[in-house]
């Protein structure tokens, strides 16, 4: 049987027949006998003080079951936690029961759900629980809220201040005095504006409990089962032994799905409360409201450099918006995954950067694709572009001159990471070629056509993936470790089935983790299944987020795989009558060296090792292995992008032109599946530099409320893509994989912004923040004209 | 008061009584259980829903079940026939064309009338034809390879790969 090279090759998606044809099963497809339907009902109001809830007429209308409120839960449930308890930061974790007791805190906040026996009548109802509000005066925007005199949204933290962190490194304060005296300084404030996730399939939830047996089983759209079983077991009080989370087919996440909601509590203590099934599904705009939210950071920020352009320091602090509710990974995501990746892809000695979370009354704020670090690399991207700017020099050259330099890897930074490898020169030299610099440069230098302004924006971008080690997990706070586990059970029939912890949705590890197999023990890939999702047949694992599903739960996959084949050379050694180590392994056969025609395929092996007639001494029937691998370092993929647009000065219109991407991700297992994950993470990034942005009223009304309000970005709206890649492994990971999962959104929003300013740098505008629709670009253009 | 309809969905004659606000994706998930055809938002906006009614892509979000009575429908479970897939089915796993799959089969339909109505399109208008659908994983680049390899593929041309 001829087995082709698969690591490394374009295979089709195992998971797209199902998908194409509609058989695959979203949590809101499923249907179980007496299934009843669950509203929540949600506050209107920012904050306010709840006075009364009268369900009564919601109890009588037709087809209702039950209606519970915050005060019916609150002693059946314990509130919802946070996993991430960030160290040294005086942080602060307020109470967030699963539905409000006596004070709503954010528009959106739950405050009674109705169960009725259909979708209709359960909403029909949950217009009928009226609920009498007093209302409080509201802060939505973190400085306002960090400042005196805000409304205070949680007792347990005064000044609503939720952390103070900071991170230092080498003597900023010496690096600024020196650039002060001798060199530059560049300042600037940034506003990183909010966005909503828009998975495409909203949150839902189906919740089953056996009052015979005492089981709870939960399916539901989770990147991450596990912790939801345990976060789940920590609220309902219910045996960990006793439920069962299934995450089925799960319509994208990008980190929104992730968090340990309120809403999956609820369902399930109606579910027991009724003895029937619930399922609750949110519709578009309860996504918008009470899904966590993304980004929004404010942040002011100083560079010190010499006169040729050498970056000595950088230093600044951030208000990072944190909403209402520490949500499940939120003080980790502007701290351990922002604050430390400040320095990017430079040498830069000095370092000094303090981080404070601000409640305000909005949505949780938590991990949005990329999750701290497309922020960290907006910051030092625009600060490279506004030293070039000032200096007069090439953003390019700028970039070269800061790079950490190839020999310097491993690199320790001066926030204290340790950098795997990297070679960021050539990713940036391919980069600059691919988008024609040099001759965009001398076209932009002959000035606009009709009043059209040529832009080239750069982006040079290292990225923490791989998460994690889970030392350094527990050292920052995550409660949680960050191993993958990984089981390959070969069947009597040769045939086999591969265990994951982590919980891929969209990203196509069916395909790549069958490759990984088919690769290491030599069997055809449409002998592999791959299994994921379901806390009921899967040993404990930490679920699909931060680059790390490829990073971790592969090679925890690939070392399980080679420990099946380290059993197997065995077997097959004492069937051939040979030495294990006179045997040869290729392609799915074993041979005495020398001998091929004499041979056992891994199939022959497999049987004999479940038939058990003839084992050598001391090996056990049956052929699987588990693994669990804890890396012992994140990774760190790089790249460069560049960015090529026009700005209509008449309009204020940008348009994008091309779009360039060399991204180095280690080894790749399936460029077709790498290039997807790339283009996907590009029109996320692309769409917060140009269209997205979430926004709140003074009052805390979420004013962009549905897909008709927030730009979520449409084919139109882009060029076609140009994609690379360099490759420098990753030397500590036994497949040399990095990670590709977020450097699309991670690098493409600070490309297309130093784009956009760049174009208008004849009208003397060294920034703007985003996102950068026509009318902030025209009203800018407008302002300088008239200065 | 409820309403009797009756209409065809791929191939299938299905009568039933139905309220009058029912909306027709409720009733082809819900009533039929045809759950290929997926709802993601409130607001006409992301196209996860569409199907064809009689001919013409139509978000069944914003067609009442009411409003279809008497048509013929076809949603994504009817594209494939006797175990081969439909070019456009084929375009999208050919060409990577999906990712998480929640937009997608609302994206196939979009995208199969498109190719009726233009079968030779240029990647602008395929990026316009499709503008009525949101998909947030892909980029939408391989949703317009898959485009073509499925056009090529309905002219009887050779289908194939774009480069990766």
């Amino acid at each position: 049987m001829a087995v082709t090279k698969l690591f490394g090759a374009s295979i089709k998606r195992r998971e797209d027949p199902r998908l194409i044809t509609g058989m695959a099963t979203y949590t809101d497809d499923l249907t179980l006998p007496g299934m009843a339907y669950a509203q929540i009902v949600r506050s209107p109001h920012a904050h306010a003080r709840i006075v009364r809830i009268d369900a009564a007429a919601a109890r009588r209308h037709p087809g209702v079951v039950a209606v519970f409120t915050g005060r019916d839960l609150a002693g059946a449930l314990k509130p919802i936690p946070t996993a991430w308890l960030i160290p040294n930061a005086d942080l602060k974790t307020p109470p967030h029961p699963p539905l409000a007791v006596d004070t709503v805190r954010y528009a959106g906040d739950g405050v009674a759900v109705v169960v009725a026996t259909d979708r209709y009548a359960a909403r029909d109802a949950a217009q009928l629980v009226e609920v009498t509000y007093e209302p409080l005066p509201a802060v939505v925007d973190q400085i306002t809220a960090a400042g005196p005199g805000a409304p205070q949204i949680h007792a347990e933290a005064p000044g609503n201040l939720a952390f103070r962190w900071a991170v230092q490194g080498g003597d900023a304060g010496a690096a600024f005095a020196e650039a002060q005296r001798d060199g530059v300084v560049v300042s600037q404030r940034f506003v990183n504006q909010r966005l909503i996730p828009n998975a495409i399939e909203t949150r839902s939830v189906l919740a089953r409990y056996n009052s015979g047996s005492g089981e709870l089983t939960v399916w539901y759209t989770t990147q991450n089962p596990h912790i939801a079983r345990f976060l789940m077991s920590v609220v309902t009080g219910i045996p960990e032994q006793k439920i069962r989370i299934i995450a089925p087919e799960v319509g994208g996440g990008f980190g929104s799905k992730i968090p340990f909601y309120p809403d999956e509590a609820v369902v399930a203590f109606c579910a027991r409360a009724i003895g029937r099934p619930v399922k609750w599904t949110e519709d578009r705009r309860e996504n918008y409201l009470a899904t966590i939210h993304g980004r929004d950071h404010i942040t002011d920020l100083e560079l010190a450099a010499r006169t040729d352009g050498t970056v000595t320091g950088i230093r600044g602090k951030t208000w990072a918006n944190l909403g209402a509710y520490l949500s499940t990974a939120a003080p980790g995501i502007p701290t351990i995954l922002h604050g430390l990746m400040l320095p990017g892809c430079y040498a830069i000695p000095n370092l000094s950067y303090e981080v404070q979370g601000v409640f305000t009354n909005t949505a949780p704020v938590d991990a949005y694709r990329g999750a701290g670090r497309p922020e960290a690399t907006y910051l030092i991207e625009r600060m490279m572009d506004l030293l070039a700017a000032r200096l007069g020099m090439d953003p390019a050259e700028v970039r070269r001159k800061n790079f950490i330099p190839p020999d310097r890897f491993p690199y320790t930074t001066a926030a204290g990471l340790q950098y795997d490898s990297g070679n960021y020169t050539p990713a940036l030299e391919r980069a600059l070629e691919a988008a024609e610099y040099r001759r965009l440069r001398s076209v932009q230098q002959q000035g606009p056509k009709d009043n059209r302004y040529l832009g080239i924006g750069l982006s040079t971008y290292v990225e923490i993936c791989g998460l994690g080690p889970s030392a350094v997990a527990g050292a920052v706070g995550f409660q949680g470790g960050l191993w993958e586990s990984a089981t390959v059970r070969l069947h009597p029939t040769g045939k086999a089935t591969v265990f994951t912890g982590t919980s891929p949705h969209g990203q196509g590890e069916e395909t790549t983790f069958a490759q990984i197999v088919a690769e290491e023990l030599g069997l055809p890939i449409d002998d592999i299944e791959v299994v994921h999702g379901d806390t009921g047949s899967i040993s404990m694992g930490w679920g699909t987020y931060g680059s790390r599903t490829t990073v971790v739960g592969g090679a925890a996959i690939a070392l399980a795989a080679r420990r099946v084949r380290d059993k197997a050379t065995k077997i097959a050694a004492h069937l051939l009558e040979a030495a294990e180590s006179d045997l040869v392994f290729d392609r799915g056969r074993f041979y005495v060296r020398g001998s091929p025609d004499r041979a056992k395929s891994i199939q022959d092996v497999t049987l004999q090792a479940y038939l058990a007639w003839n084992l050598p001494a001391g090996v056990e029937p049956s052929l699987e292995a588990s693994a669990y691998y804890d890396p012992s370092n994140f990774t760190f993929p790089f790249g460069a992008h560049v960015a090529v647009v026009k700005v209509d000065a008449e309009t204020g219109e940008v348009e994008l032109r091309r779009y360039v991407a060399v991204d180095d991700c280690g080894r790749v297992i399936n460029p077709m599946i790498v290039d997807g994950q790339v283009h996907g993470g590009l029109v996320q990034g692309i769409a917060q530099a140009l269209w997205e942005g979430a926004a709140y009223s003074a009052e805390g009304q979420l004013l962009t409320g549905s897909m008709a309000d927030y730009a979520v970005p449409r084919a139109h709206m882009f060029p076609r893509f140009v994609t690379g890649r360099t490759e420098t492994p990753s030397p500590h990971n036994p497949l040399g994989v990095k990670g590709v999962g977020e450097t699309g959104t991670i690098a493409s929003t600070p490309a297309i912004v130093n784009a956009v300013v760049d174009a208008l740098r004849p009208f003397g505008i060294t920034h703007l923040d985003m996102p950068l629709t026509p009318e902030r670009v025209w009203t800018a253009i407008r302002t300088h004209a008239r200065r | 008061m409820k309403h009797k309809i009756s209409l065809t969905v791929n191939g299938t004659t299905y009568t039933h009584e139905v309220e009058p606000r029912l909306l027709l994706v409720h009733y082809i998930r819900d009533v039929l259980g045809l759950t290929g055809t997926h709802i993601g938002c409130d607001t006409t906006s992301c196209g996860a829903c569409t199907i064809h009614m009689n001919g013409k892509a139509v978000k069944s979000c914003t067609v009442l079940a009411v409003q279809a009575d008497g048509a013929q429908l076809l949603t994504v479970e009817g594209l494939a026939r006797d175990g081969q897939l439909h070019p456009i089915q084929e375009g999208f796993w050919e060409e990577h064309g999906l990712q998480c799959g929640f937009c997608t089969p609302g994206m196939m339909l979009a995208a199969l009338e498109l190719l009726q109505r233009i079968p030779d399109p240029t990647e602008e208008q395929i990026r316009a034809g499709i503008e009525g659908n949101l998909c947030r994983c892909t980029g939408y680049q391989h949703i317009v390879n898959a485009i073509q390899y499925a056009a090529r593929k309905m002219r009887g041309e050779e289908p194939r790969k774009a480069a990766v």
